[in-house]
């Protein structure tokens, strides 16, 4: 058989090579499974990868999904990055976009386009004030914050749906659980007429590009990683690993709150029940398959957009449920750890059964 | 008082869900492996069970279904991060992710339908007696024997030189290893042991709890049993306990809506939620409490020769 032999360096090809290996190993599984479901697997990998890029509108459509996914990656990565388990995103995002559906609401006709970014700064604040009451819980009274910021998602998600069965819901809504559409002027601007993208795409671009400065240039950044790759090394260091946790939580949380401001602000455009897409999730797996870095996570975060669209276009072509996105989902996420195994490992066959 | 009766008969047998899970992952956690898939294992074994007793028309194969899907599942699980050393938090997570994606591609074409009709369970006499026999008597047999489990599992882990090995790798799987003793296939089989239990709740949850099949229904029931090994300090009893507890807390919910308290529903349905942030946040804040009785080696990766 083979065993495994630990590298005296950590495999530089590897690193790279691991997620396109995870790719195309959770593709050979999905056509597998697209054969053992009787579907044609050519339409199978047609509606996943090539509907998605198809054309402009499409590739319009891809950014607008890709967008939550990078904004809530990035503050993740800060998270992992300095060794801190956020794991309910989700549920930060549910409070963003609640603090920001709020100030909508707010808005009537004669309000003037500054309410668009008092939009999104309330989006950051909730989302912040979400993953705070996670980091004072670890902070004060050492609670896990992965459990603590994964009930957390189940509490906003009662908060969300309190708040639009009750005080908020629409009363000429025909008793639907939703609130009113926001004003026109709450709106996001879009980059473009024809195409639903709006600027903030750019604003996740220009985050990557602001996350890449504050971990490779700045000293503030160092300090948040050393903690998670040393954490002797960063107390020796005076590095403080309070001030760490706060900044990654408080990070992740205000990026997550952002984009929970940008999808009911843009595509969305009123609170529903229905806010919650998964994407707190997903951006986990974004944030691993693109290594936590910022360029691989812009690239990730596309791929992870076509497993959604792919998803809701197997629905309605093949016939498929819609959740085979979290299946494939999932997987990748599976056959990449696997993978990593070869960044720090060799594979040393050993010509024998062990 | 009748409501009273029915409030403990749904306490006990909400319990019962988050006990096994609960005793479940404490096995694999004092071999030393956190398995955050609980919540994924849970849910794909609720649908295994689900379906096969929709076709077969028997609880009880229904839970072999859910065991075997939990423990297959765990077991992918245990290979990755036994033999691949991959991160345990990212691959329990992984499993959770995948188990949430799975079961409602799996479960889509069971979502209407019904179980078949079978037969309630009650004690001879006892389940006659008025208000003691529908409030505890009467229970699905997995109830009692979950708590005999308990017991036995207490005994296990205490009293005999299997269970002290189990112990034993987690505290020091350095140790183990250098007295001869196969951690890793050891970690393998308690880790199995762990998925089965979780899965073995997952199908008591769509086949007896709510006898039905919803997308996401385990509702974070997996969760709040790796919270529940914190809670208890990794002590089976006090698992037990806890567990009851909280199905108390679950069920309680129902019975002030049933009563008509004037409270929106959704703060109701966040109180087991609520409660778990609070009581772990009470129960970590003593770090040497923690320390002290936790497996040593929990969470931390093993290479035999490096």
């Amino acid at each position: 058989m083979f065993k495994l032999e630990p590298r005296p360096q950590a495999s530089k090809f590897w690193s790279y090579g691991s997620p396109l290996l995870a790719l195309l190993i959770t593709v050979l599984i999905g056509v597998a499974l697209f054969i053992a479901l009787g579907k044609d697997p050519v339409k199978g990998l047609q509606v996943f990868f090539w509907e998605p890029v198809k054309s402009p509108y499409a590739l319009g459509e891809l950014m607008v999904k890709a967008t939550p996914l990078l904004v809530i990656a990035l503050g993740l990565a800060v998270c992992f990055r300095s060794n801190v388990w956020n794991i309910g995103a989700e549920g930060q995002f549910i409070i963003g976009a609640v603090a920001a559906g709020g100030v909508a609401l707010l808005a009537g006709k004669e309000t003037g386009r500054w309410i668009v970014p008092v939009i999104l700064l309330a989006g950051v604040a909730g989302g912040m004030v979400w993953a705070g009451i996670t980091a004072l819980l670890r902070d004060r009274f050492n609670a896990s914050e992965i459990l603590v910021s994964l009930m957390l998602v189940y509490v906003a998600d009662m908060v969300l749906s309190f708040l639009v069965y009750g005080p908020w819901k629409d009363p000429t809504g025909y008793n639907f659980p939703q609130t009113r559409t926001f004003e026109a002027v709450t709106q996001i601007p879009r980059l473009m007429s024809g195409s639903r993208v709006s600027v903030g795409l750019l604003i996740a671009l220009g985050g990557a590009a602001a996350l890449w400065v504050f971990l490779f240039r700045t000293r503030a950044g160092f300090a948040q990683q050393v903690g998670g790759l040393a954490p002797a090394a960063a107390r020796y260091a005076g590095f403080s690993s309070r001030k760490a946790l706060w900044v990654a939580l408080l990070t992740s949380g205000g990026a997550a709150g952002l984009a929970g401001a940008l999808e009911v602000a843009g595509p969305i455009g009123q609170l529903t029940p229905y806010v919650p897409a998964g994407y707190g999730f997903a951006a986990i797996i974004v944030a691993f398959v693109g290594r936590l870095h910022p360029v691989g996570m812009v690239f990730s975060a596309v791929l992870m957009s076509m497993f959604y669209i792919g998803g809701e276009l197997a629905q309605s072509r093949l016939g498929l449920p819609k959740s085979i996105t979290g299946v494939f989902q999932g997987l990748l996420l599976f056959t990449l750890l696997a993978c990593d195994t070869l960044i720090a490992y060799r594979l040393k066959f050993t010509g024998r059964a062990t | 008082m009748e409501s009273y009766a029915l409030l403990l008969a749904a306490t006990l047998n909400a319990g019962t869900v988050l006990a096994i899970a609960a005793l479940g992952l404490l096995i694999n956690e004092k071999a030393g492996i956190v398995n955050l898939g609980a919540e994924g294992m849970m849910l794909c074994a609720a649908v295994a069970g689900f379906a096969t007793v929709v076709h077969t028309g028997s609880d009880w194969l229904g839970f072999a279904a859910g065991m075997g899907a939990g423990a297959l599942l765990a077991g992918v699980f245990g290979v990755l991060v036994i033999w691949l050393n991959t991160n345990q938090y990212a691959t329990g997570l992984a499993l959770s992710l995948f188990g949430v994606g799975f079961s409602a591609f799996a479960g889509i074409r069971y979502v209407q339908e019904k179980l078949p009709e079978r037969a309630n369970f009650s004690f001879p006499v006892l389940g006659d007696v008025p208000l003691l026999g529908p409030a505890i008597f009467r229970q699905h047999p997995l109830v009692y024997l979950t708590i005999a489990f308990a017991l036995g599992l207490i005994w296990f882990l205490y009293r005999t030189r299997a269970g002290l090995v189990l112990r034993s790798v987690g505290e020091s799987p350095e140790s183990a290893h250098a007295l001869g003793y196969p951690v890793r296939r050891i970690r393998l089989a308690a880790v199995m042991a762990g998925g089965a239990l979780c899965g073995l709740a997952g199908a008591y949850i769509s086949v007896v709890y709510t006898p039905l099949w919803v997308e996401g229904m385990v509702a974070g029931k997996g969760w709040i049993a790796l919270a529940l090994t914190t809670f208890a300090t990794w002590r089976p009893a006090r698992i037990l306990l806890g567990a009851y507890l909280f199905g108390g807390v679950t069920m309680l919910q129902f019975h002030m809506q049933g009563v008509g308290v004037d409270v929106p529903s959704q703060l109701l349905t966040m109180l087991p939620y609520v409660s778990t942030i609070v009581v772990l946040a009470l129960i970590s804040r003593n770090p040497a409490w923690i320390r002290v009785n936790m497996p040593a080696s929990l969470g931390k990766p093993f290479f035999p020769g490096s």
